[in-house]
């Protein structure tokens, strides 16, 4: 069978799978809708956890990125892993216990204050959002790739059968069809890589294979190390970007994943709060497997493209470099007219182009894998770009039916109409979603790398002191957060898009460029918070009580009645 | 007589709460603890290993991987799931002692 058609069968089969799993856990409460009825088991809310967190981003591009910036691309692996070791020690256990539905519940509660819930819930949105967007966009370039249908009507679909699952099944719906996207997507990562691996340095485990010596005897990254300093690009295994910047990014990834409400929420939906801690451990454990295998389909992709493309015959180019460059994600010139490919970091003499998006799926033909596996990949990541849209529509439409409408609009709201009120608020934000990935704004792009930046400077603070910090109050809070996500938002604005005079990278403060600067506004809003507080009277006893309660694991109630 | 009964209850209740306060506190420094202990090493393997002193370790290598390089694509993300697991064994046995798990 050809590539189209394996293609069309095993996307068929997994699309079923998920929608009679939609319709198998449907919700029927609130409860259900929003935290699965708490009642998840720790190792499959890792599994749910792990498909939620990796996104389009994580199983498309982030190897393609690693292979073109090599020691760099360092800070997407170590910034998206880590946070999780934040996540487990400091968050997800006092969030559990709190045993509410939300992240702006939590914050609302402990700051006493509906100005904290609606700066939270704005902040969810705005992050949200802009993430929503681009895993949309990630459904439509698998589609029109792979399937050969046009781009808009692949985001039609994506969103069809999101709208399906999302709106039916809620948090309950979403969890399980999260569990067997997590098993086709790493099925569908590790194929590849193992039979490249194999491939390439007879090793089996990828994570092993590409510290191993190649079919030459070389050692595979010293030999890349030589090519890419034969073509003039900076020596894989170090480094260009400077340190203290590299520095920053880490850890602006880091907290801001720590920070991500759809990340959070997920720890809302086990028994209890030893459970929040095991569904950590899992989730890290779940989404190491793909974080440690993708920097060695990095070096591997690297390779065999320099390799196959550098110095030869225009004409003798394999099958799937004509395909892509029908898409304009590769593209070649022949400025010298000898018709070799020239590919080197010289811009002057540099001949082709390629996009970094395209190195994972492209990458099983560039080794020459069975057609099979070149469709699973496409299915694979179709499945990571649906279970993180899903979980990020479900945190926008819980902050607006629970923390706008519940909370803050109408509190007398009953609980089949707030159910209504969720199921309907998926659906608007489904097709705001959608209208995102077919008419794509430049920004959003660029935006969603910054939204790790906007959870950092926004909610972690906030969280961590609420716990960590008993006489923190509402006034630092909200100050705080207020001030964190304006002057993130400022940067970005200023350097991302041009807004309030621009600048350059030489105009960075202190070096750091907006990826990074997260980290910064993190340090101001903590610094903000504390100082606010010192000035303005503690917060009332009874919340010091709250703070107390949730430090102690005894006593989480089920899935609680408001 | 009643009110002799009344202040022994008094006594009896404060005392429960203060012990429970002072097993709480206890529990919570001994948490803290655990956190400094281990959000260190996070620290140590990430950012000093991966990213502050990676040129130093660059110059040792293992089999093909040069050391610094391998902690900032490797070594750091096992390490942080080793952590997780570590922390969930020890505030288990934590919550049992204190009598606190859930």
């Amino acid at each position: 069978m050809d590539i189209q058609t394996w293609t069309w069968v095993l996307v068929g089969l997994t699309f079923t799978l998920y929608i009679a799993i939609a319709i198998w856990s449907r919700a029927s409460s609130t409860g259900e809708f929003y935290v699965a009825g708490k009642g998840v088991h720790p190792i499959a809310n890792g599994l749910a956890t792990a498909a939620d967190w990796m996104s389009a981003a994580s199983f498309i591009s982030m190897a393609g990125l690693i292979s073109f910036n090599g020691y760099d691309g360092s800070v997407y692996l170590m910034g998206w892993t880590g946070g999780y070791v934040l996540l487990a020690l400091l968050l997800a256990p006092y969030l559990r216990k709190f045993g509410k539905f939300t992240v702006p519940d939590f914050i609302g509660d402990r700051y006493y204050s509906n100005t904290a819930r609606i700066v939270a819930v704005t902040c969810a949105l705005i992050v949200s959002f802009t993430y929503v967007a681009g895993q949309m966009r990630g459904v439509g370039l698998v589609f029109s790739r792979f399937l050969e249908v046009n781009i808009d009507i692949g985001v039609l679909m994506g969103m069809f059968i999101v709208l399906f699952y999302a709106v039916l099944g809620g948090m309950k719906g979403i969890t399980y069809t999260q569990v067997a996207q997590y098993c086709v997507l790493i099925f569908a990562f590790m194929v590849p890589a193992i039979f490249i691996s194999i491939q390439m340095t007879g090793n089996v485990i990828p994570q092993l294979g590409f510290g191993d010596t190649g079919t030459d005897g070389v050692y595979l990254l010293d030999k890349l190390d030589g090519l890419h300093k034969e073509l003039g690009f900076h020596e894989y295994t170090s480094g260009s970007k400077s340190k203290l910047d590299v520095f920053f990014i880490t850890a602006a990834l880091m907290v801001g994943t720590a920070g991500l409400p759809h990340v959070i929420v997920r720890f809302f939906t086990v028994k209890k709060v030893s459970d929040a801690r095991k569904s950590a451990g899992w989730a890290l454990l779940f989404i190491a497997i793909l974080y440690t295998t993708a920097p060695a389909i990095a070096v591997f992709a690297r390779t065999n493209m320099i390799e196959t493309v550098s110095n030869n015959k225009y004409e003798d180019m394999p099958q799937w470099f004509k395909k892509w460059e029908l898409t304009g994600l590769i593209t070649f010139n022949d400025k010298n007219n000898d018709g070799l490919v020239q590919y080197v970091a010289d811009t002057h003499r540099n001949e082709l182009t390629i996009d970094p998006d395209i190195m994972v799926l492209a990458n099983p033909e560039i080794a020459r894998l069975p057609n099979w596996v070149i469709a699973l990949v496409a299915a694979g990541g179709l499945a990571a770009a649906l279970s993180t849209a899903a979980g990020l529509l479900l945190v926008i439409s819980s902050s607006i039916s629970h923390d706008i409408i519940k909370k803050i609009i109408n509190p007398k709201i009953t609980e089949n109409g707030e159910l209504i009120a969720a199921r309907l608020s998926a659906v608007v934000a489904v097709i705001i979603a959608g209208w995102f990935g077919i008419n794509p704004p430049d920004f959003v792009a660029a935006t969603v790398a910054l939204a790790f930046g906007l959870a950092a400077a926004s909610f972690f603070p906030a969280i961590i002191l609420g716990i960590f910090y008993k006489h923190m109050n509402k006034e630092g809070a909200i100050a705080g957060m207020v001030v964190g996500i304006l002057l993130m938002l400022f940067y970005m604005m200023k350097f991302k898009f041009d807004w309030f005079g621009g600048g350059s990278k030489d105009d960075w403060w202190f070096g750091i460029s907006p990826e990074g600067f997260g980290t910064v506004a993190m340090f101001i809003n903590f610094i903000v918070s504390l100082i606010i507080s010192f000035f303005t009277p503690a917060p009332p006893e009874k919340v010091q009580q709250i703070v107390d309660n949730i430090r102690i694991p005894s006593g989480a109630n089920n899935a609680q009645e408001h | 007589m009643i009110l002799k009964k009344y202040i022994i209850i008094l006594l009896i209740q404060t005392t429960i709460h203060r012990m429970n306060t002072t097993k709480q506190q206890k529990y919570w420094k001994e948490n803290l603890k655990y956190l400094a202990i281990l959000l260190s090493i996070w620290f140590l393997v990430s950012y000093v290993f991966g990213i502050l002193l990676v040129e130093q370790l660059n110059t040792i290598k293992i089999g093909g991987f040069k050391l610094g390089f391998w902690f900032a694509q490797q070594g750091s993300i096992y390490i942080f799931v080793i952590l997780i697991f570590i922390y969930i064994r020890l505030m288990n046995r934590l919550d049992k002692k204190f009598n606190l798990y859930s």
